[in-house]
């Protein structure tokens, strides 16, 4: 093998060791796989909500966030966002919205792939995916600043709801409405499955270092280990 | 005297405000010096409003709180307001007017859309006999609700038109009228509607008797002429309308038939019907004779009508019939051969006839008797059986009343109508007397109460004033629930603050949960006349919040390929005929300009895009008579001529936002010379 490809790849589980500390070598793959996984099974599933609640919606009005689309009461709040001007809200995110679901098959696949690499790059493979929870959140958070600050000034409420930036997350007034913004079961598993990487990969550097720091050794000494 | 009332009353307060509090906070004292704040406050306000200790828990039993809702629905006859009025029991707050046989504003039923059509239907067609008589009213005594199996399904209402004689069929999905039909051969009714115990057949049964068909025949032809009869309208769940192709009527002597009812478990497949007149009075009172109210009372007794329904079916489908006017009628001498009717004596003047739960009694009160009349169908049955019976003057065979009669039961003066209970007793109004009887059934329902004596008045409970009909939660069915009754009296002489010489009427609630029958509040009704009502529970209704799609048409039940939808809307000419495609969406129309010549035909349809319930909008057109009501995914299509140029404003008239005033249009209707209109 190429020494820069086998520097990348790192060295291979020798099949005594594999015999004798198995959890030690399957574990880290475990963890990886089970993050793919769990980062597949969120793409069925909503990442985040926001409930809206004014008098004369008692029960609330809820729109909720899948990775490609929104559910919910969104027509609703449409209407009622024509009133302070606000853009409809499936016209935030057309890009992620289109790319969400290859970009998160290959994120998944990529940590897949750091299964096999037993070195530094398995981290450096696994990084969107571990990035992925906060890159979410923070493009959320850019397209709610991108469609609170960008309000109709000719809008009818123009006078009373000035440009404002909702949260994220958490609780926050618009007019008669309380919103109230959460994360939901396939953020939580996005998180989850960086939890679950980190891990991973921590396990993985334990059982392959002495390994690698062998290989390295011995490279570095001109033996052909 | 008012001293002890206090007393009681306070000692009663403290029990109430004790048992509501005690269970749950026995373990916070700090709550405890609270609760004995609110009783001080609900000591004051009981006393400062003269509540008397009765006041306190009719107040308790009848109350439901803010937001809270009612666990039954009540459907009252509006009478001659022609509509149905919807009441939440037992709080008694008037839910809903479903409008039927009148036009009503703020349905916008009436005045263009799919009310019209319906309206429409229901009017008279020109004849041999005159031009057509468009018909905008209509005298609703009797809504029924469809059963299943002898128990209210929730699905359909049905209603009858006794000044017209006509039925209508009201979809319980979205609480609106559907269908209503012109009996071809009648010009009134009363006993209608009434179903069959899986709503296979609506009954309908003529009133005033007249040649059949509604052709003219001198009064003085009466006996020979003058017909009463009865129409069995086959309604189709799927089509969700009557399919009058299956429906027919079977023919009766001139009796004036009165109420009818269906029998149900061992009297399935049988209906019994009660006449007025079998004396056949039609005297002139010009003529120095009795008025009728006399003439036709002339007589002891008078006959239920007992019809075998499977037999007038079988009779119909073997061709046995002749047609009048176009309908299937199966003629009297028909009836007695094939042994579909009978009849058999009551006491004079009957109104009511009921069914007991069980099926097995038939209750007639007589209104000039002191006495119910209970008729065995087992009996009825047997003297069938037996044969070698009498016939009336058209040959109809007489059941003798006794071989019928179970028993009597002296409940007191001017008896009406007749409900039950699940505990074995009846409940009868007492016109006269102004009182409800409570008595006890026996025979099959004796089980249901061993220690009472059975076929005994247990109590009578005066109400206020004059009773009608009378309604137990599902009282008319196979199951009924002993816990409400509704009294619906005719007059409210000096139960409410006047208001002018048009008296409201009075419905009284009240409670038959106990031994005794307590009385629980008093409801004017200003704007009807509630004949007859039923009570069915809340939960077996299912309606819809919004319509399912949008684009709904409600005559269809389905989406209208015509409607009007998002994306779509304009305003496209053919000639002169201009169709308008508008949508309606919180607050706007698209268009919001319409523009046409004076001349054009215009079709107007307009769809209600929202999707969230309560987001109902209007449209109402100035000067053109068009007010329209347009629920959540509602489509409708209004036409007119625009005959009268100018400029028309159009406006949402529901009160649906913020920038509801905003939610206008113009109709702008362009002069067809130059010479007319502009100024």
């Amino acid at each position: 093998m190429n020494p820069i490809a086998q520097r990348i790849v790192g060295p291979r589980t020798p099949a005594e060791l594999k015999r004798s500390h198995p959890l030690r070598y399957r574990l880290p793959v475990g963890l990886l796989a089970a993050a793919a996984g769990l980062l597949l099974i969120s793409l069925f599933l909503p990442y985040w909500q926001i409930t809206m609640f004014a008098p004369q919606y008692p029960a609330g009005l809820t729109v909720t966030s899948y990775v490609n689309r929104m559910a919910g009461a969104v027509d609703e709040v449409n209407i009622l966002n024509q009133y302070i001007g606000m853009k409809p809200l499936e016209s935030a995110a057309p890009m992620e919205k289109r790319f969400a679901v290859i970009l998160i098959v290959a994120m998944a696949l990529l940590v897949v792939a750091a299964v096999k690499i037993h070195s530094p790059f398995a981290a450096w493979l696994s990084l969107p995916a571990i990035l992925y929870p906060l890159i979410f959140l923070g493009d959320l958070q850019f397209w709610l600043a991108d469609f609170g600050l960008n309000l109709d000034p000719h809008a009818p409420l123009n006078m009373s709801v000035k440009p404002f930036v909702p949260h994220v997350l958490g609780v926050g007034y618009v007019g008669q409405f309380k919103s109230v913004a959460l994360p939901c079961s396939g953020l939580v598993l996005a998180i989850l499955a960086t939890i679950l990487i980190l891990t991973g990969l921590w396990l993985q550097r334990r059982a392959y270092k002495p390994l690698r720091d062998r290989q390295l050794q011995a490279a570095l000494k001109g033996d052909p280990a | 005297m008012i001293m002890k009332h206090a007393l009681k009353t306070g000692a009663l307060l403290g029990l109430i405000v004790a048992a509501s509090f005690g269970a749950g906070c026995s373990k916070q004292s700090a709550k405890q010096a609270t609760y004995q704040g609110e009783t001080t406050k609900a000591a004051d306000v009981i006393a400062q409003r003269k509540l008397k200790p009765d006041d306190v828990i009719r107040a308790l039993q009848t109350f439901v709180p803010p937001g809270e809702h009612d666990p039954y629905l009540m459907f009252a006859s509006g009478g001659q307001n022609g509509q149905i009025l919807v009441y939440g029991i037992p709080s008694m707050r008037l839910l809903d007017e479903i409008p039927v046989f009148t036009p009503d504003s703020m349905a916008g039923w009436g005045f263009g859309g799919s009310g019209n059509e319906v309206l429409r239907e229901g009017d008279i067609p020109a004849s041999n006999l005159g031009p057509a008589k468009e018909l905008n009213w209509g005298d609703l005594h009797h809504c029924n609700l469809s059963e299943s199996n002898g128990v209210y399904d929730g699905q359909w209402l049905f209603a009858n038109d006794k000044a017209n004689g006509r039925i209508a069929v009201i979809d319980l999905r979205d609480f609106a009228t559907k269908q209503i039909v012109k009996n071809p051969i009648f010009y009134n009714n009363h006993g209608a509607v009434f179903v069959t115990p899986n709503t296979t057949y609506l009954i309908e049964a003529s009133q005033y008797a007249a040649p059949l068909g509604g052709a003219y025949d001198s009064i003085t032809n009466y006996d020979k002429t003058y017909r009463g009869e009865m129409t069995f309208w086959r309604f189709d769940r799927q089509t969700g309308r009557v399919d009058t192709n299956q429906s027919f009527a079977v023919e009766l002597p001139p009796y004036w038939q009165d109420l009818a009812i269906s029998g149900k478990l061992v009297s399935d497949d049988w209906i019994f019907c009660n006449s007025f007149n079998v004396a056949r009075y039609h005297g002139d009172d010009m003529d120095g004779q009795p008025s009728f109210e006399a003439g036709a009372t002339s007589r002891d007794t008078d006959y239920m009508h007992i019809i075998h329904l499977s037999q007038a079916v079988k009779a119909f489908e073997a061709g046995k019939f002749e047609r009048i006017n176009g309908f299937p009628v199966i003629p009297l001498k028909t009836e007695i051969a094939d042994h579909i009717l009978y009849l058999t004596p009551e006491t004079k003047s009957p109104h009511g006839v009921d069914v007991s739960p069980d099926g097995r009694y038939i209750v007639v009160s007589g209104k000039l008797d002191p006495n119910v009349t209970v008729y065995d169908f087992d009996k009825i049955q047997k003297a069938i059986a037996a044969g070698n019976l009498q016939a009336d003057d058209y040959g109809v065979p007489i059941i003798p009343m006794e071989d019928a009669v179970e028993a009597r039961v002296e409940v007191g003066l001017g008896p009406l109508h007749t409900q039950f209970d699940d505990k074995g007793f009846a409940y009868t109004t007492l016109f006269l007397d102004s009182a409800i009887a409570k008595w006890s059934l026996g025979g099959s329902a004796e089980t249901l109460h061993p220690d009472v004596k059975p076929w005994t008045l247990m109590q009578k409970l005066p109400v206020q004033y004059n009773p009608g009909h009378l309604t137990v939660i599902g009282g008319d069915t196979t199951h009924p629930t002993g816990q409400y009754l509704l009294s619906l009296n005719k007059w409210s002489i000096d139960r409410f603050a006047n208001v002018g010489p048009l008296y409201p009427e009075n419905l009284q609630l009240i409670d038959i949960s106990g031994k005794e029958m307590r009385l629980l509040s008093d409801t004017p009704l200003g704007m009807g006349e509630t004949h007859y009502a039923q009570i069915i529970a809340a939960d077996k209704l299912h309606p819809w919040q919004a319509y399912p799609e949008v684009g709904w048409n409600p005559l269809t039940q389905s989406v209208d390929t015509n409607a009007a939808m998002p994306g779509q809307e304009g305003i496209v000419r053919n000639g002169n005929h201009v169709i308008v495609n508008m949508t309606i969406v919180r607050s706007h129309y698209t268009p919001e300009i319409v523009q046409v010549n004076q001349g054009d035909d215009v079709t107007w349809h307009v769809t209600n895009i929202e999707r969230t319930p309560n987001a109902t909008h209007g449209l109402a057109i100035s000067a053109y008579n068009i007010n329209l009501t347009v629920n959540a995914g509602q489509a409708e299509t209004v036409h007119f001529v625009a005959d009268r140029a100018g400029v028309y404003s159009f406006y949402c008239t529901k009160f649906c936002s913020a920038l509801h005033l905003e939610m206008a249009g113009y109709l702008v209707i362009k002069p067809a010379t130059t010479q007319t209109a502009q100024r």
